[in-house]
């Protein structure tokens, strides 16, 4: 967290009630704080709406809220997974994500180099994804409420015609290909958790997969879904696109790429990676004849180093997503009930 | 990681049916005594690919599934008393007592905490001087050893604001019952490794002898499991009903000593209720009278509680392996994962929710990837 | 019941008393209770159930385990029951 807090914010060393209501020291906050951040013409026009020229074609338009503990963990914070968070959603419908908007509700007390940090971060990444944080808001709540801080992420993006894809679209002899480890993210947090730590070189994997996403459409025009796994983790996201699709899946659990540090915080808590979050990969369901080109590009770019094809689209048993297991047996692979629980049995 | 990849290799569990097939000559029942050797079953698909005459009966070895309600529903009162802090491990969070279960009540403001050793059960109590701090110590024999050690630094250190439920269950007492039971058909045990690997085998020669069957003390990984259920078959191919030790590189016929002389000096034998299946004598552990101090059970006023069993639920059928869960009516019906009746499809190595979630109510082998 | 880990011990040390150590599993590290196995040293393997260490993993035993696994291939071929 490099942040130098700027001067007429030192007299404040912690957020107060003030800082949202709306007069001198929001405005003070605003003008010393977020618009050094975030940047553009826009923002500092501090009209109520920001004014954009969007590009002629369909709209993507995503939200998402963001109330992770703790608000910094290995390889990231609230920061990053505010901005990455959406710029993704934005990505998995084939969109160039474009402009966000950033809403901040803030637990009276936090303090600022805590809230420095957390917009620096997401500088750093709206500035890798290529978009701009074009407006926002901030409210302040009493002590005791808030857990610190919670952000609001909405976003823009236009997509290009010819991109279909939906989590209705999956057919059976399609690809199932994941762009590099599962379970990374979730067990990052994990390992700060109160009561469960462990020293580990676990990073979260968030990052923004536009550029992949780019990747992948200028491989093959036969991309039929993409979905990034956040919470709930690869398994969720598969069955729902199964159900969705009427679709069964047939995975293999060998292929599963899963990170060795990964793969032994799951043991340790009794945990499946299959299940656990991620913040920075995708999978993409793509026509058999495209699978090859697609992993291809998917490994030539930074996002997608261990991008693996882990198994086909079938048509039998729509809705259930299934895997062969390492000795050749076969699991059903049920969507989650609840977050998943540590365990010692 | 190192001995635990190895022992779950695809090419050698082949090479362990091939050999179980070869030595397969008769139709056998075998008993996994263990929770977690039930999960490693059919979440790895070994009951799929054995040969069709081998069934495996699933034991109750489960803690979580046979803890009994009443104490499910104390541990619900305690954690509902205003500035207890109730800790427990995940396995108990979704356990359903007579009306909720501690998951429930953390939503509705109760301040449950899961852990993952009861020691860190204890550093919330040393942070926390003002509050009562209930840990909720259930388990096998092999849990027993780390609570005892919770309870005796407890007492060490003074810890007035720290107690534990405890509610422990033993192995060998449930294997006699099972051995004892009209309806038994178990031919040969897979004993539980991690209970053996702290009390040792020494109580088994005597079971083997008195019923006539294998015990082979077994492992947790596929290969484990695997050469488990072999040397069984073997034994009982050849009529033989020794103790075998499969899983030597973590069990001693004595166990560990120092574990076995704190459990000791913190718990007593007494009599327990098992869920589902009723009062086995001289089957549980509770707090010893020297550490009677640190026991919720004195320190919070939990008596007249009224304790409400689903009517449709078999739990205890299938603990004792009656049963398979798909032979149970409300099985995938009213009963799920996630409107669970009894203790068996909440827990994760309950014998409904490995068959719910694994997918045994559909007929999934045919299903190969290409 | 009873998932247990195995892990290598990194390093032992005393905290209020108690035999603590420092136990690698795969590339994580964990603050496990030594306390039941008072014999055991920086380089052993043990398995871990809720923090504490129960047993030391017998190295020479699991090899040869595996040595018995591998065997048993060669006696199929052997007996040219290979399927």
């Amino acid at each position: 967290m490099s942040w130098m807090c700027p001067l007429p914010l030192r007299d404040y060393p912690n957020i107060v009630i003030g800082h949202g209501g709306g007069g001198t020291l929001s405005a003070e906050l605003v003008a010393n704080l977020f618009l050094p951040a975030f940047r553009n013409a826009a923002i500092e026009s501090l009209g109520d709406s920001a004014v954009l020229r969007v590009p002629a074609g369909r709209l993507a338009f995503s939200t998402d809220s963001y109330v992770v503990r703790p608000l910094f963990f290995p390889g990231g914070s609230i920061g990053d997974l505010a901005i990455n968070g959406t710029v993704n959603d934005l990505a998995m419908s084939g969109a160039k994500p474009l402009y966000l908007s950033a809403g901040f509700i803030i637990e009276e007390g936090l303090p600022m180099s805590t809230l420095g940090g957390i917009v620096e971060a997401m500088r750093v990444a709206a500035e890798k994804a290529g978009v701009q944080i074009v407006t926002g808001d901030t409210k302040v709540v009493e002590k005791g409420h808030g857990d610190g801080c919670y952000i609001n992420t909405a976003g823009i993006g236009v997509i290009p015609e010819g991109r279909e894809v939906g989590p209705g679209r999956a057919k059976p002899g399609d690809a199932i290909i994941v762009s590099g480890t599962i379970g990374d993210h979730g067990m990052a947090v994990m390992s700060v958790r109160e009561g469960l730590e462990f020293d580990t070189v676990i990073e979260s994997d968030s990052g923004a997969l536009n550029g992949l996403v780019e990747a992948i459409f200028g491989a093959s025009d036969e991309i039929h879904v993409l979905r990034d796994p956040t919470r709930g983790g690869l398994a969720s996201s598969l069955n729902e696109i199964a159900s969705q699709s009427k679709v069964g899946m047939a995975l293999s659990e060998e292929k599963l790429p899963v990170k060795p540090d990964v793969q032994a915080a799951c043991e340790l808590l009794g945990m499946d990676p299959i299940y656990v979050a991620n913040e920075g990969k995708l999978v993409a369901i793509v026509s058999a004849g495209a699978a090859g080109s697609v992993l291809k590009a998917m490994r030539s770019h930074p996002m997608g180093g261990d991008a693996e094809i882990i198994g086909t689209v079938v048509t039998e048993r729509p809705g259930m997503v299934t895997a062969k297991t390492k000795i050749g047996g076969t699991r059903v692979i049920p969507m989650q009930i609840g977050e998943q629980l540590p365990r010692i049995c | 990681m190192k001995y635990l990849n190895e022992f779950r290799d695809g090419e050698t569990a082949q090479k362990l049916f091939r050999e179980i097939a070869r030595v397969t000559t008769k139709p056998w029942a075998l008993m996994e005594v263990c929770g977690g050797q039930t999960h490693s079953i059919i979440r790895n698909g070994i009951d799929q690919l054995l040969p069709a005459g081998i069934e495996l009966i699933h034991g109750p070895g489960c803690p979580v599934c046979v803890t009994p309600l009443e104490m499910i529903d104390k541990a619900l009162a305690i954690a509902s008393k205003p500035g207890v802090i109730f800790s427990s491990f995940g396995d108990m969070l979704r356990v359903p007592g007579s009306e909720k279960d501690l998951f429930r009540i953390k939503g509705e403001g109760a301040d449950v905490r899961i852990v993952y050793s009861p020691l860190d059960a204890l550093k919330i109590a040393r942070e926390n001087a003002g509050r009562q701090v209930v840990f909720f110590g259930i388990g096998f024999e092999t849990t027993a050893p780390a609570n005892a050690m919770a309870v005796s630094l407890a007492a060490k250190e003074r810890l007035d604001n720290f107690s534990v439920l405890i509610s422990h269950v033993l192995v060998p007492p449930a294997m006699e019952a099972i051995m004892t039971s009209p309806i038994n058909r178990v031919q040969a045990f897979l004993a539980a490794g991690h209970v053996c690997s702290v009390m040792g085998y020494w109580q088994y020669p005597l079971l083997a002898e008195r019923h006539g069957v294998p015990v082979v003390i077994t492992g947790f990984e596929p290969l484990d499991v695997l050469d488990g259920i072999r040397r069984a078959v073997i034994q009982l191919e050849a009529g033989t009903h020794e103790v075998e030790n499969a899983y030597g590189r973590v069990v001693s016929f004595e166990g560990n000593k120092p574990a076995q002389e704190m459990l000791a000096r913190v718990f007593e034998v007494t009599d327990r209720v098992w869920r589902g299946i009723g009062m086995i004598p001289k089957s549980g552990w509770r707090l010893s009278r020297e550490y009677r101090d640190y026991d919720a059970e004195y320190r919070f006023e939990v008596s007249g509680l009224v304790t409400k069993e689903s009517p449709l639920c078999r739990s205890g059928e299938v603990l004792q392996g009656a049963i398979k869960p798909t032979e149970c009516p409300a099985f995938g019906t009213v009963c799920t994962p996630r409107s669970p009746l009894g203790a068996t499809m909440v827990s994760s190595e309950g014998a409904c929710a490995a068959y719910y979630n694994y997918g045994r109510f559909v007929n999934i082998v045919d299903m190969a990837i290409a | 019941m009873c998932l247990a880990v195995p892990g290598q011990v990194k390093d032992i040390f005393e905290a209020g008393g108690t035999r603590m150590g420092r136990v690698n599993f795969g590339g994580i590290t964990k603050e496990v209770c030594l306390a039941y196995l008072p014999d055991i040293r920086v380089g052993d393997y043990t398995i871990v159930h809720v923090g504490f260490a129960i047993s030391k993993i017998d190295e020479e035993s699991a090899e040869k385990t595996l040595q018995m696994f591998h065997d048993l291939g060669l006696l199929e071929e052997e007996l040219g029951g290979v399927t």
